[in-house]
């Protein structure tokens, strides 16, 4: 069973592991965009999984959060990754499914994962045949 | 939207972004399969006004366009199993939404993972606190942030993802038997 007495133990966990955060400071913030349109799109699984796969492989520095709505509702779910002093990186129309890819790639690697961002997204649209 | 639940967690959107401190989110299901949700804020409240006009989707508080479908959308889930919803608010005070579906009607989706939503409510606002209480015929279910910050202290965040991931595990485990 689980008891409130367990966020003990996630507490005394976090204390050794914020003087690490501390000193290293290069700080990667993921959002994720949950207003009505991410939601109805999907948001919530995938925000979900970002989570868990944060969780398991027991990464730091990752600041994970949500947002209002991006702009480009046909793209939702949406995520956005800025990792300090690199340009701001959109991925589109997201599933629990990429989040490990992106996770690995990205987040720890620093590879940014380009078939799945807002740029290829949008090349496909105009090349191809639009739905 | 396919899930009840991903309805509560839109609207409760609603209540982080007037300001709210503290959000109830009662849920009580009787004999007879009716569930009411009862949303409550201390958020900065509507004026008569606003909310005269919040189930029309071209009223919307943000900038960034002209239409808002959440409270359309949640008034259409609930009426078309036969529900409601209804919207009180005063301004400077809170607003509190109440919605009623019936359960067993054709048209009502499935209540869906409800830990979760409650989870991400949390996680989403983590500066907000969150009293949430599922009530059925076979038993009840509760969270308050209130209780776990206390346990946690100043030094974890309620969005961190092992506050997220035990939210949803405890509330799975006390869901799983009501």
């Amino acid at each position: 069973m689980k008891s409130l007495e367990e966020l003990k133990a996630i507490r005394e966990r976090m204390k050794n592991q914020m003087d690490v955060r501390d000193q290293s400071g290069d700080n990667i913030r993921v959002v994720v965009g949950m207003a009505t349109c991410g939601i109805a799109a999907g948001a919530k699984p995938v925000m979900a999984a970002i989570l868990d796969e944060i969780e398991r492989r027991n990464l730091h520095n990752i600041t994970v959060a949500q947002t209002g709505c991006i702009g480009v509702c046909r793209l939702e779910p949406i995520v956005e990754v800025y990792v300090p002093g690199e340009e701001k990186v959109t991925y589109v129309k997201m599933d629990p499914d990429k989040v490990p890819t992106i996770v690995g790639e990205h987040l720890v690697n620093h590879q940014v994962v380009t078939r799945y961002t807002i740029g290829e997204a949008l090349a496909a649209e105009q090349g191809g045949d639009s739905k | 939207m396919k899930e009840l639940s991903l309805y509560f967690l839109d609207i409760v959107k609603n209540s982080t972004a007037a300001g709210a401190s503290l959000v109830k989110l009662r849920l009580t299901e009787d004999a007879e399969q009716t569930l009411t949700v009862v949303i409550g804020d201390d958020g900065r409240g509507m004026s008569p006004e606003f909310l005269a006009r919040v189930s029309d989707p071209f009223t919307t508080t943000r900038t960034t366009r002209k239409v808002g479908m959440g409270i359309p959308f949640f008034r259409m889930a609930a009426e078309q199993t036969g529900g409601s919803v209804t919207l009180e608010s005063t301004e400077g005070v809170g607003t509190t939404v109440t919605a009623v579906f019936h359960l067993s009607h054709l048209d009502c989706p499935p209540v869906g993972d409800l830990p979760g939503a409650v989870a991400l409510m949390i996680q989403g606002s983590p500066q907000c606190d969150f009293l949430f209480t599922h009530t059925t015929p076979r038993g009840s279910a509760a969270l308050d942030t209130r209780e776990m910050r206390e346990l946690l202290g100043g030094d974890v965040p309620l969005d961190d993802p092992s506050v997220f991931m035990w939210v949803s595990e405890y509330l799975s485990e006390q869901e799983a038997n009501i």
